[in-house]
C-alpha cells in the first residue's frame, strides 16, 4: 500500500495520458527500427496520411466517428460498474435494424426517413444489450461473458440472414440491396457544398454532428442527470443505491440499453453515411477499439471525443504507412495500435505515479 | 536507555492543509502510550509518518536512539515497527496460518515458512496467551479474534513496537477488555504500544502516558495517572466540552412507529430478526442495546425498508404499511428517514464530490433541479449553507466524500435526514468512529429532534451512548428484545445481563 495518487486536474487528463501516448510511440519506434525502417519517416507518413491532407482528415474524422459512438456505450455501461464487450454485436444488430426500417419504409420522404433509421438503430443495439443486461441483474450471469456471447449469436445471426433472407435474389453477395438514396446521410463534402464551399471528398459524413451532440448528451447525462447520478451510484456503491431506494436491477438493464443505443451509432455511420446497404463484418472489430477509446478517455466525454481522433490517425495514418512503406504490414500498425492500448489503458497507473512523485517532489522543493 | 520512538519536529502538508506542525513525540521503551485528538487533528496521519505510508516535509525519526528514514512500510516493518488497522488488512477465505504467512512465505514453496510460521505462533501463544487456532478460517472468526491475528502478524514479523489504530471501535466491551489484557501482557515482555483513540475511558484504563493532538499540533503529554477525561476532552477540543448532554424529562406523544411481531430471515436463510414488537412515540429516543451481530443491524435496515420482513407489521403514523410500499424511497416519502450504520458502505458514496453524497436518497426531489436534470449550483450552494450549520469542517462541498474525516462524513449524512424534518428518524451508530467534540455535536442535534417531536430509534453498540439519549430502553441479543427498560431505572450491570441473554424471565 501507498499514499493515494492526488494529481491536479490538468495533469490528470491531459499529462499523463500525453505521456502514454508518447511512450507507446516510443515502444512502437522501436519496433518499427527492429524491422529495418526509420520510425521518423513511419511517423511522418502517419501523420501525413492521417492529418496532412483533406482527404486523409476526412477518413481519420470518419473513423474517430465510429470510435466515439463505441466508447461512449463502453463509457455509460461502466459509469454503472458493467463491462459492456458486446459494442460488435449491438452494433451489427442496429445494422440489422436500419436495413428492416430504411428497404421497408422506402416510401417515406428523406426528413422522415433517416431519424427512423437511426432510431431503427438504437433501438435494435438497445434489445441486444438488453439481454444481457437482464440476465445481469436479475440472474447474476457475468455481462462479460454473455455480451461476448451475443457478440457471436449476432454474428452468425446476421450472416444466416444475409445469405438466407436479406439478399437480393439476384445478387451473389451476402448483402441486402441498397437503401434508398433518400434515406443516405449527406456526406460533408456534400454537406459544404450547400453553402459553396469545397472540400475533398472522403466518407465522412454528417454522422459526425450527431456523434459529437452523442457526447455531450452523454455527459449531461452522466454528470448532470438524475439518472445519471443513479447510475454512478449503483457503479460505484451498491448498497449506498440500496439504501437510496434506487434498483441496482433496474438501473443495471437502463444502462446496458443505453450503451447498446449508442454502439448502434456506429451502424448509422457506416451503412448509413457510407455503405448504403447492408453487409457483413461492416463493424470490423471497432466495437471492441471502443474499450480501447473509453479506458483512455477515461469514462469522460471530452477524454472519448480525443482518444477517437487519435485511434482514428493511427487507423487512416495506419493505412498509408502500410500501403508506403510495405515493410510495415497492416499486421505491424495493429501492433502499434496494440501498444498505445496497452499504455494507454493498461499502464496509465504506472505513469500516474511517476507523475504524481514528481509533482510531491517539486511541492517538497517549493516548500 | 533511549527511547523506543522520538518523532522531530515533524512537518506534513496536504495541498492547504497543514496536517501535522511541528510535532515532537518521545515514546518511551516498553510503556502504552495513549494518542488522542479530534478527527483531523492530525494523529493518523502522524502514525502514517511512522509507517511509512506518508514521507515528512520535515523533521526526523529515531527509532532506538538511531536517526532513520522510513519511505515504506517495509522500512518500518524492518525497523521493528508493527501497525494494526483499524481496518483489518486480512483474506477472509484464507487460513490464520496462511495470513499470518502473508508477504513473509520465505520462497517459492510454502511449506518451510508455514512450519516456521506454526512454530512462530505457538510460542506467541505461549509468551502473550494468544491462543489461536492456526487452522481456523479467517472470515469464520469473530472480529475480536481477527484483530488477534493482526497483531500476531505484527509480532510474527518482529514487532517491537506496535500501533494499534482505534482498536476498539469495531470490538464488543468484553472483547475491548481482552485487548487490554494482552496489551498489557505485551507491556510486561518488554513490547512499546501506541494506542490511538477517541475513547478517554480506554486511555485511562490502559496507558502509561498520553499525548494530546489539535489541529495538527501536539498540545500536550502527560502521565494518565495525573490527568482525568474532562480534562483531556478540553485539551484535545481547545474548550470545555460536556460529556454528557442535558436532557429534560418529557412525556413521549402518540405512537409513530409501531412493530408488530416482526421476523427477518437474510439471503442465507438465516434468521437474524426472531418475532419482535415495541413502538416509537413521538418525541421519544428508544435505544436498541445489544452486542453488534445480534439482529440490530438487520432490524434497522428492514424498517427502512431495505430488506423485507418475512413475517410481521409495520405501523407508520397509525397506518399499516404494506409489503408493496415497503420500500426506501416510500418510507422517506412518509416521513421515515435513516441514518445508516456504516456512513462509508451505505450512508455515502465515497467517490463522489460531498455535495453528491447530500443528496443520496433525495436525486429525485424536485427543487434539486429542473426536470431530469440535477442543479449543479444549487446543490453546492445548499450544501454550503447546512455545512456552516452543522461545522462540517472543512467546509468544501465540492471536496470527496471520501476526503472528510469519519465525524465530517457523519455530520453530512445527518445533515441530510435532520434537514428534511423526518417524523421518525432510525439512527445506527451515530458516533462510530467520531470524535469527542462531534459526538456532543450530534448528540444534542438528536436531543433537539426528539424535543421538537420526532420519534427516534437507536440503534448503538455504545452502552454510554444508548443510556445517556435513551428514554426507553431495548436489549437486543441472538434475533430476540431480551428486555425493556426506562433508562432513568436501569444500570450497565442489568442491561449488560440483558444483552448476554438473561432475560427477566429466566432470572
Amino acid at each position: 500500500m501507498s499514499a493515494p495518487i492526488q494529481l491536479p486536474k490538468w495533469a490528470e487528463t491531459v499529462l499523463v495520458p500525453a505521456i502514454s501516448v508518447a511512450a507507446a510511440f516510443l515502444i512502437a519506434g522501436l519496433v518499427v527500427l527492429s524491422i529495418g525502417e526509420n520510425p521518423l519517416t513511419a511517423t511522418r507518413y502517419l501523420l501525413q496520411g492521417s492529418l496532412g491532407t483533406g482527404e486523409g482528415l476526412g477518413f481519420t474524422l470518419f473513423y474517430a466517428t465510429d470510435f466515439i459512438f463505441v466508447g461512449l456505450a463502453v463509457a455509460v455501461a461502466y459509469h454503472a460498474g458493467l463491462f459492456n464487450i458486446g459494442g460488435e454485436g449491438q452494433a451489427t444488430l442496429a445494422g440489422l435494424g436500419i436495413a428492416l426500417a430504411l428497404n421497408n419504409l422506402a416510401f417515406l420522404p428523406g426528413f422522415l426517413l433517416i431519424p427512423v433509421g437511426i432510431l431503427s438503430a438504437a433501438a435494435f443495439g438497445a434489445a441486444w444489450a438488453a439481454v444481457p443486461g437482464y440476465l445481469q441483474a436479475k440472474r447474476g450471469s457475468h455481462i462479460v461473458i454473455t455480451t461476448i456471447m451475443f457478440n457471436w449469436l449476432a454474428s452468425v445471426l446476421i450472416v444466416y440472414l444475409l445469405v438466407n433472407v436479406l439478399r437480393e435474389p439476384q445478387s451473389m453477395n451476402p448483402e441486402t440491396p441498397s437503401f434508398p438514396e433518400t434515406s443516405h446521410i449527406p456526406f460533408m463534402h456534400e454537406a459544404f457544398a450547400w453553402f459553396g464551399i469545397t472540400i475533398p471528398s472522403s466518407q465522412l459524413n454528417l454522422t459526425l454532428v450527431l456523434a459529437l451532440l452523442s457526447a455531450y448528451l452523454v455527459w449531461l447525462l452522466i454528470y448532470r442527470s438524475r439518472l445519471g447520478y443513479a447510475i454512478r451510484v449503483v457503479g460505484s456503491n451498491p448498497t449506498a443505491a440500496v439504501y437510496a431506494g434506487i434498483s441496482p436491477a433496474r438501473i443495471i438493464i437502463i444502462a446496458m440499453m443505453l450503451s447498446g443505443a449508442l454502439a448502434g451509432g456506429l451502424a448509422v455511420n457506416e451503412l448509413m453515411g457510407y455503405q448504403h446497404r447492408l453487409l457483413l463484418e461492416f463493424t470490423s472489430g471497432y466495437g471492441f477499439v471502443g474499450i480501447a477509446v473509453a479506458l483512455m478517455g477515461r469514462a469522460h466525454p471530452v477524454g472519448i471525443i480525443l482518444a477517437s481522433l487519435l485511434f482514428g490517425i493511427l487507423y487512416q495514418g495506419g493505412a498509408e504507412l502500410a500501403f508506403e512503406q510495405p515493410n510495415i504490414t497492416r499486421d505491424m500498425v495493429v501492433v502499434i495500435g496494440g501498444i498505445i492500448i496497452l499504455f494507454a489503458g493498461a499502464l496509465d497507473g504506472l505513469f500516474r505515479r511517476l507523475v504524481a512523485q514528481l509533482f510531491t517532489r517539486q511541492k517538497l522543493a517549493g516548500a | 536507555m533511549s527511547p523506543a520512538i522520538e518523532l522531530i519536529a515533524i512537518n506534513k502538508s496536504f495541498g492547504a492543509v497543514h496536517a501535522n506542525k511541528d510535532v515532537n513525540l518521545i515514546v518511551e521503551r516498553g510503556a502504552i502510550h495513549g494518542i488522542v485528538g479530534e478527527n483531523g487533528a492530525g494523529k493518523s496521519t502522524l502514525m502514517s509518518i511512522l509507517y511509512g505510508f506518508y514521507e515528512a516535509d520535515s523533521g526526523e525519526i529515531r527509532v532506538n536512539g538511531a536517526p532513520i528514514r522510513i519511505r515504506s512500510s517495509n522500512d518500518a516493518i524492518a525497523a521493528g515497527i508493527g501497525m494494526v488497522h483499524q481496518h483489518f488488512m486480512l483474506v477472509e477465505p484464507l487460513t490464520v496460518v496462511e495470513n499470518v504467512m502473508l508477504g513473509a512465505e520465505g520462497g517459492a514453496m510454502l511449506r518451510a515458512g508455514e512450519a516456521k510460521v506454526r512454530k512462530e505462533l505457538a510460542r506467541l501463544a505461549q509468551d502473550y496467551g494468544l491462543d489461536i487456532d492456526a487452522d481456523a478460517i479467517v472470515g469464520e472468526l469473530s472480529v475480536g479474534l481477527q484483530q488477534r491475528i493482526e497483531i500476531l502478524k505484527a509480532l510474527y514479523r518482529g514487532a517491537d513496537i506496535l500501533i494499534l489504530d482505534e482498536p476498539t471501535a469495531v470490538l464488543t466491551p468484553a472483547e475491548a477488555d481482552a485487548l487490554f489484557e494482552l496489551l498489557r501482557s505485551l507491556k510486561e515482555q518488554g513490547k512499546t504500544v501506541i494506542l490511538i483513540t477517541h475513547k478517554l475511558r480506554e486511555i485511562m484504563a490502559v496507558t502509561d502516558r498520553v499525548s494530546v493532538m489539535r489541529r495538527g499540533e501536539m498540545v500536550s503529554t502527560v502521565e494518565t495517572a495525573n490527568t482525568s477525561p474532562p480534562e483531556l476532552a478540553e485539551a484535545m477540543v481547545g474548550r470545555r466540552v460536556l460529556l454528557r448532554v442535558e436532557k429534560t424529562e418529557k412525556a413521549p406523544g402518540a405512537p409513530v412507529l409501531e412493530i408488530r411481531n416482526l421476523s427477518v430471515v437474510d439471503t442465507r436463510g438465516v434468521l437474524r430478526v426472531a418475532d419482535v414488537s415495541f413502538t416509537v412515540h413521538a418525541g421519544e429516543i428508544v435505544g436498541i442495546a445489544g452486542v453488534a451481530g445480534n439482529g440490530q443491524s438487520e432490524l434497522l435496515e428492514t424498517i427502512a425498508g431495505m430488506r423485507q420482513p418475512s413475517v410481521g407489521s409495520i405501523r407508520f403514523e397509525g397506518r399499516d404499511i404494506p409489503s408493496s410500499r415497503h420500500n426506501p424511497h416510500r418510507m422517506r416519502e412518509l416521513g421515515l428517514l435513516h441514518v445508516p450504520e456504516d456512513r462509508l458502505r451505505t450512508g455515502l458514496v465515497p467517490a463522489f464530490p460531498a455535495f453528491e453524497s447530500a443528496i443520496l436518497g433525495f436525486s429525485h426531489e424536485p427543487q434539486l433541479g429542473p426536470g431530469p436534470l440535477l442543479d449543479h449550483d444549487r446543490l453546492v450552494a445548499d450544501l454550503a449553507k447546512t455545512m456552516e450549520q452543522y461545522d462540517v469542517r472543512p467546509p468544501a462541498p465540492r471536496l470527496k466524500t471520501s476526503n472528510f474525516s469519519g465525524g465530517n462524513q457523519q455530520k453530512i449524512v445527518l445533515a441530510r435526514e435532520i434537514e428534511r424534518n423526518p417524523k421518525v428518524l432510525l439512527v445506527g451508530q451515530p458516533t462510530r468512529g467520531v470524535d469527542i467534540g462531534a459526538i456532543e455535536f450530534i448528540h444534542r442535534r438528536l436531543i433537539a429532534l426528539r424535543d421538537a417531536g420526532v420519534g427516534i430509534l437507536l440503534v448503538s453498540v455504545e452502552l454510554d451512548e444508548i443510556m445517556h439519549l435513551s428514554d426507553r430502553i431495548l436489549t437486543m441479543c441472538g434475533a430476540r428484545i431480551t428486555g425493556e427498560r426506562r433508562a432513568a431505572e436501569t444500570n450497565e450491570q442489568d442491561l449488560g445481563l440483558l444483552m448476554a441473554g438473561v432475560t427477566d424471565e429466566a432470572a
